[in-house]
């Protein structure tokens, strides 16, 4: 666990991010546009014609959104049990990238729906259980933004955080119980074509470091901003 | 006497005197259940169809009007502090507001629910549905809730931010209180669909006095 505990320690968490910053920003914009290529070249599908292009948009947004709750879970549990201070400004900074990527899913899954399903909304089980996630999204932020005090904002929204990671399986499984018509899983089964599953899983990666990269940015501009208004307040750096 | 029963006891009577919340949440409830019918029109096939999810949605909302208050009194007069410094565990203290909560809202609702599912000309076996999921399922309600409250205890509008935080939480709830009561509209066993609701409660109420009790520590500072 020591390296966890190193950077705990805002100094090398700038340190290491300055140079990681840099790589994984190229590498973002290397396999978003490869992966957008790729996605635009695709011959089109025999049942949903060029709106199979939506699936490079869409499913990378619904990935990368749940990667961010989980991150800030994670982040959650390192500030609750060991009072990890770093992981309650990561925490923090990434939430508002997880309530764009859901929300960015749930226009994206609606203009989708549009010309498969003939209509932009329907209660589907997986439309339901994102919109829900995105309300868990705002209800961190709110809770994050109404503690002024920052320890016990941290330490709150972390327990409410805690709170949504155990009721998510039981919020997934209700909705489903309640509603199907989102087609099923088809990455790890293999039932995806080839032609349309490179450009797919370039694109979530390219969304994941696109995460990260605004991610480390933001606890970078965090720690500043501290730093800035320690200095302000005339007290050592 | 038990500190457990005498804070029970102490809760139930706030709520029960004027001004406490117990008969707010039931003419909320009542007036949500009298309100819905002018909008969506009185066609009685139509209300018998939208009555278990209309109560469902109307009795988590009433038992939501009061949950706010629930340490906010105390933390305000300082009296959250002599409860946390008694030798009753603060896990029990949750529990023991949450039991207060629910004896005072979530029973209550669920006592009033066959009148208004009368009003819903909802099926005998359809209320008999009703009033049993709102007795399996409110408790569920007056738990999640009660860890709401405690990580908002200690803000000026907590209220505002309290739904925010607690009715996704709550969606399985209403997911299957409601649906047991249309899968007895449809002729079918709602004893999966109560069954479902009964373990989301008892796990809401069994893992929820930790959470309430861990951040209401975390407000009173220590």
């Amino acid at each position: 666990m020591n390296w966890l505990f190193r950077y705990a320690n805002p100094h090398n968490f700038m340190r290491l991010s300055n140079v990681l910053l840099p790589i994984t920003a190229v590498a973002t914009v290397l396999c978003l546009g490869v992966g957008l290529y790729l996605g635009f070249t695709v011959p089109a599908d025999y049942q949903q014609g060029s709106t199979v292009l939506l699936l490079f948009i869409h499913v990378p947004a619904d990935v990368a959104a749940e990667a961010a709750y989980g991150a800030i879970a994670i982040c959650s549990l390192l500030s609750l049990v060991w009072r990890h201070p770093l992981s309650d400004i990561a925490g923090r900074a990434a939430a508002p990238f997880g309530a764009v990527f859901t929300a960015l899913g749930l226009i994206t899954g609606a203009l989708w729906g549009k010309p498969m399903w003939g209509t932009y909304w329907v209660w589907d089980a997986r439309l339901t259980s994102f919109l829900l996630l995105l309300f868990l999204f705002f209800g961190y932020m709110a809770l994050w933004n109404a503690i002024e005090d920052e320890v016990r904002a941290a330490r709150a929204a972390a327990i409410l955080a805690l709170v949504g990671v155990v009721n998510i399986p039981i919020i997934k499984f209700s909705v489903e119980w309640w509603s199907t018509l989102h087609q099923g899983e088809s990455i790890v089964s293999g039932k995806i074509a080839p032609v349309y599953l490179w450009p797919l899983l370039i694109m979530m990666l390219g969304y994941m470091l696109l995460f990260v990269s605004l991610w480390m940015l933001r606890i970078r501009t965090v720690i500043l901003e501290r730093r800035a208004r320690t200095l302000m307040q005339g007290g050592a750096a | 006497m038990n500190p457990f029963f005498t804070l029970l006891a102490r809760d139930i009577r706030l709520a029960s005197r004027s001004g406490g919340s117990a008969f707010l949440a039931l003419s909320f409830f009542a007036l949500v259940a009298t309100l819905v019918p002018l909008g969506v029109g009185a066609d009685l096939r139509l209300l018998a169809r939208v009555g278990g999810g209309v109560l469902w949605v109307g009795a988590v909302l009433a038992a939501l009007l009061s949950l706010d208050r629930l340490f906010q009194g105390d933390f305000e007069d300082g009296s959250l502090d002599l409860i946390a410094l008694s030798p009753l565990p603060l896990e029990l203290t949750a529990l023991a507001k949450m039991l207060a909560h629910w004896l005072s809202t979530g029973a209550a609702l669920t006592l009033l629910s066959p009148l208004l599912a009368l009003l819903f000309n909802l099926t005998p076996a359809a209320t008999l549905t009703l009033f049993l999921s709102l007795l399996l399922g409110t408790p569920a309600v007056s738990a999640v809730g009660a860890i709401g409250a405690s990580l908002t205890l200690s803000l000026k509008r907590g209220g505002l931010i309290l739904p925010l935080i607690i009715l996704p939480l709550l969606s399985p709830a209403v997911i299957f209180g409601a649906g047991a009561v249309s899968l007895t509209l449809d002729r079918l066993a709602p004893g999966g669909a109560l069954g479902l609701l009964a373990a989301f409660s008892a796990g809401a109420v069994l893992l929820s006095p930790f959470a309430a009790a861990a951040s209401v520590r975390l407000n009173l500072g220590g």
